[in-house]
């Protein structure tokens, strides 16, 4: 793909060297753990099934883990965004604090009245609720929500570690208060942190409670609206800086009726409807398959996944969307791409030959370790080394498409073998998160992060192409990566 | 950017990012679309009635009378605090026993306000351990930390998990030592720190107490507890705040200047402020080791935010030291007070250029203080900081109005109350320990201010109610480099001055930059 790589490095060399060096960063580990890492360190071969790491274990005491908790998967990533929704974090103040807002999740409401994604609810433990229990405290929470707040369409109940260990029956509260509140939606989600292995188990959790709670409450009643044969919803976008709508004016484009989108920017009311829709377009796989193929099992609804990263891949995804409806989609489709080709193509005219060759390690969440590289490629850029916090081995499995022979992959890297990484194989850019970022900015290593964009964005969509390149060639090409070393150390 | 105006789409040569992407036509329809056809939102008509209702004083009371829920609450749990202790340290790794969602959150937030990498670890309790109780993570978890991260000292603090199911850091830590994870003579001083007590402040004070009583009490038993020899050191303690680096920064110079004998327990200006040179720092700075015993010796220990160090002050007082506890010292009369503790224990008097600095400061207020006279403010910040600008703000003539803490308690309520009547421009003030944002949101609407003085979630407030906001605390998420200036000291006082009169000239050109209207007013000399 690239213009530049040197082909001197063949892919056998490339190898030997990755091989050589988890050898060496797996030196630093106690005896017992080096067994138990080695597992999750690899390199790529073709033709092999999966990446041959393996993933979705717990972490290792001690070692300093990118990882979150079941948690933030569930109120951080699945729930959070439902905006006409109140979710409380229900005990102890920290969890509601540190992920409050901190998402990008863009939505468009007036806060605090009709819509609730940028607040903390927290029912604020205190010692006498851990002793006493926590359910009457949460029953009154329900209680004055409702009243401070009249036009919120449903409530979460997002449970903390202590609220499984000391047994409050946060299912009983939901039910009773449902039934006080005239049907309104009020779901209790057991995703305590300390649930699973990583933030993973807070999107199935989360999941479940979507089909527990609202789509089996519904499913059966008479639709209220009227659908149509182009309904579809968009499914794992959580709008990080508006992403889920520079995708969605894609599919309105090509003639697509988007009903719904889970979860960014995204209400009740769009949840409730999606059992109706003719087909689900997946972009998180890994945080809403599970709905996904629950609605394909009792609603009939295929799915499809998506990549919305680059032109190449958009390109491929929207045709592969539009292979699931009749040559009028398909038609939108081709129309949708000549529409955008030629922005596209001043993009990759502008930045290309700024980043042409230029080598990237990531190492991100749910689907980004992979679906990005096209993205890079499409720039003439090349991902050396790439893992996931939280992947599964069906997302290994799925970035066999991705990744060229050789390819370095780390599976729930610890800071110390990604500083390691990095040292040695030397790229031009890393692609990871907050904790991560400043790290290699001392190193002298341009950095992006690649969950929150840095607080840019859209990247998804030929819209969010175009500030995709900006950015890593802004990252990249900064002046400031010369002045790193003063001018009387260099040698 | 403005160039971008007139575009209506995406284009290679002026990149459109959200600022501007999301208000062209296409999306304003789009959103439009969605929001009629999909959303059963509710009608503007009604938003509107109810979002005038939360403006109302029948609002105000009903969310007053709130028992339950927390609404944008000002503090975060204990363990955070913990942390920021213990990176004061030389060589310092805060492990964290409990699950590991925790340590994410907690270095994500100090990434955030600092800009710089924050080392922590995890024990990654998860179920199996919830049941059987954490030493093996323990166990295993200190050898790994050891035995990566190199660090001199590990810091051990616990989750809310940890707490509720019971696990003992002492009996673990002494088992873990057995066990080999770490040589027996390496340091591990830890603190309980369980979320659903109190707030980061005190878990800063639990880890400040433990790490000393560690040392000075014989090292969980391990050695001879020390015996006191005196000598004319003194300590301080700066507590948890978001401006540290300048701060610690600026009373090192300070100190210097007055050629007095301090040292500085937990300084870490260092660690979140290291240079992109190249290199990786993960611990840099700090209190040295063998400075935290010598800390026993010192004459006398200053608490710069006694609301931090509720446990740790009379602690320290018990060994025989003498204790002062300030609160947070901006502006001209708490720096004074500063000085003249520091020159009283050390007996050292203070020089002459920091009284040049005084007067200096005092001059700066001088000249612009009838911009700020009769200003009304609000004021919300961990209870120590709150008081702290409160106290400058009656120097400065300005009236605060709400001064709000939500990590506070009625002895601090009393302070604020006692420091208000000292004023006659603290009358008519309301002082508000334990309550939250959306308390605070009621009160702007209902008894409205000139100026809100918070942190990064005030702009929130600012939206809300048109309040304008100066940031001041922790955490400043949205605003760079803050917290590299220093608010104690002379100097500080400065930049508290400069900080809140930059936000009147703004107010002041924005409200009469009206050509034909209002720009009469619109001078060039303020």
């Amino acid at each position: 793909m690239s213009l530049t790589t040197p082909a001197a490095e063949n892919c056998q060399e490339v190898s030997a060297r990755n091989r050589e060096l988890i050898e060496e960063v797996l030196k630093a580990y106690p005896e017992k753990t080096v067994k138990k890492r080695s597992k999750h360190l690899g390199v790529f071969e073709e033709g092999k099934p999966d990446c041959g790491v393996k993933s979705n274990i717990k972490s290792l005491p001690g070692v300093m883990t990118i990882r979150g908790c079941a948690y933030a998967g569930s109120k951080g990533v699945v729930w959070g965004p439902i905006k006409d929704m109140i979710h409380i974090s229900h005990g102890p103040v920290g969890c509601g604090q540190y992920s409050w807002a901190s998402r990008r999740n863009y939505y468009i409401g007036t806060t605090g009245v009709d819509t609730f994604v940028t607040m903390q609810f927290t029912t604020d433990f205190q010692e006498r609720d851990i002793v006493f229990g926590g359910d009457k405290k949460l029953a009154k929470a329900l209680d004055e929500l409702q009243e401070l707040f009249p036009l919120n369409k449903g409530i979460t109940i997002q449970s903390e570690c202590p609220i499984g260990l000391i047994g409050d029956d946060i299912e009983a509260v939901a039910k009773a208060k449902t039934k006080e509140f005239e049907g309104k939606t009020i779901v209790p989600v057991r995703c305590e942190g300390f649930r699973g292995v990583s933030q993973s188990l807070g999107h199935h959790i989360a999941n479940d409670s979507i089909r527990d709670w609202v789509l089996d409450k519904t499913a059966g009643k008479e639709p209220e609206w009227v659908s149509t044969p182009y309904d579809v919803a968009i499914i794992g976008d959580y709008n990080i800086g508006g992403d889920a709508w520079s995708s969605r004016i894609l599919l309105e484009e090509m003639g697509l009726r988007v009903v719904a989108q889970w979860s960014g920017d995204g209400t009740i009311k769009e949840l409730e409807r999606t059992p109706k829709v003719k087909l689900n377009i997946l972009h998180c796989y890994r945080s809403m398959n599970y709905i996904s193929r629950h609605m394909e099992e009792k609603f009939g609804i295929p799915w499809v996944e998506y990549n919305f990263f680059g032109p190449t891949k958009i390109e491929e995804s929207l045709r592969k969307i539009a292979s699931h409806f009749d040559d009028r989609i398909k038609e939108g489709a081709e129309r949708v791409i000549a529409k955008y080709r030629p922005m596209a193509d001043a993009v990759i005219a502008k930045f290309r030959p700024r980043l042409a060759g230029k080598k990237v390690m990531l190492f991100v969440g749910g689907l980004r370790p992979r679906h990005v590289i096209g993205a890079y490629e499409d720039l003439g850029m090349e991902v050396i080394g790439t893992g996931y916090e939280f992947g599964h081995n069906d997302d290994y499995q799925r970035t066999t498409h991705y990744v060229k022979d050789g390819t370095l992959i780390y599976d729930d890297v610890t800071g110390y073998e990604f500083e390691k990484f990095v040292e040695k194989l030397e790229p031009d850019l890393v692609g990871s998160g907050i904790k991560e970022k400043y790290v290699f900015q001392k190193m002298g290593v341009p950095f992006r992060q690649m969950h929150s964009w840095d607080y840019s964005g859209p990247y998804h969509g030929y819209d969010g192409f175009a500030i995709f390149a900006r950015d890593m060639d802004m990252a990249i090409n900064s002046p400031i990566w010369g002045l790193t070393k003063a001018p009387w150390k260099k040698g | 950017m403005e160039t971008n105006g007139e575009t209506k789409s995406q284009n290679a040569e002026h990149v459109l990012d959200h600022f501007h992407l999301f208000r062209q036509p296409q999306y304003l329809e789009m959103f439009e679309r969605k929001k009629r056809e999909f959303e059963d939102a509710a009608c503007s008509d009604e938003v509107e009635r109810i979002r005038e209702w939360t403006k109302t004083k029948e609002y105000r009371d009903k969310n007053f009378a709130r028992e339950a829920i927390t609404i944008n609450p000002a503090k975060a749990c204990q363990p955070l605090g913990a942390i920021f202790a213990a990176v004061g340290f030389e060589g310092t790794l805060p492990f964290v026993h409990g699950s590991q969602g925790c340590v994410a959150y907690f270095r994500s937030h100090f990434s955030r306000h600092f800009k710089e990498p924050s080392g922590c670890v995890s024990s990654s309790m998860t179920e199996d351990a919830a049941v059987f109780g954490g030493l093996n993570n323990m166990i295993d978890g200190l050898a790994n930390s050891y035995a990566l991260y190199k660090p001199k000292m590990i810091a051990v603090s616990t989750t809310c998990m940890a707490e509720v199911i019971g696990d003992d850091l002492n009996a673990f830590i002494k088992n873990a030592r057995e066990k080999g994870s770490v040589p027996q003579d390496f340091d591990v001083p830890f603190a309980h720190t369980p979320s659903f007590v109190g707030s980061h402040i005190t878990g800063y004070d639990n880890m400040m107490k433990g790490i000393l009583e560690y040392f000075w009490d014989g090292k969980a038993k391990t050695v001879p507890p020390l015996v006191r020899e005196p000598n004319g050191t003194i300590n301080l303690i700066v507590g948890f705040d978001g401006n540290v680096v300048g701060n610690i920064r600026e009373i090192r110079r300070i100190l210097d200047l007055m050629g007095v004998d301090y040292l500085i327990v937990s300084d870490n200006s260092d660690v979140w402020d290291t240079p992109a040179d190249g290199t990786f720092r993960m611990y840099d700075g700090g209190t040295k080791l063998s400075e935290i015993s010598d800390a026993l010796h010192s004459k006398a220990t200053i608490s710069m935010q006694s609301f931090c160090t509720p446990k740790t002050l009379p602690y320290i007082g018990t060994k025989g030291q003498e204790t002062v506890g300030l609160h947070y010292p901006i502006g001209v009369a708490a720096t004074d007070r500063f000085l003249q503790e520091i020159s009283r224990l050390s007996g050292k008097p203070i020089p002459e250029p920091l009284e040049r600095e005084r007067g200096r400061l005092v001059d700066a207020i001088a000249d612009s203080s009838p911009h700020i006279h009769g200003k009304r403010f609000a004021v919300y910040a961990d209870p120590d900081v709150a008081l702290g600008i409160t106290g400058f703000l009656l120097e400065l003539g300005a009236e605060p109005a709400h001064v709000l803490a939500t990590n506070a308690d009625a002895a601090w309520e009393g302070k604020v109350r006692e420091l208000l009547s000292s004023s006659p421009f603290g009358a008519g003030c309301q002082v508000y320990p334990g309550k939250d944002l959306w308390h605070l949101r009621s009160l702007l609407f209902t008894e409205p201010v000139d100026f809100v003085i918070g942190n990064t979630y005030a702009k929130y407030l600012e939206r809300d109610t048109g309040t304008p906001l100066i940031r001041l605390g922790f955490p400043i998420f949205d605003r760079h480099h803050h917290h590299r200036y220093p608010v104690w000291g002379y100097q500080g006082g400065l930049n508290v001055l400069v900080w809140i009169l930059d936000k009147i000239f703004d107010e002041m050109d924005h409200n009469t930059n009206v050509p034909a209207k209002s720009d009469y007013s619109f001078d060039i000399i303020r």
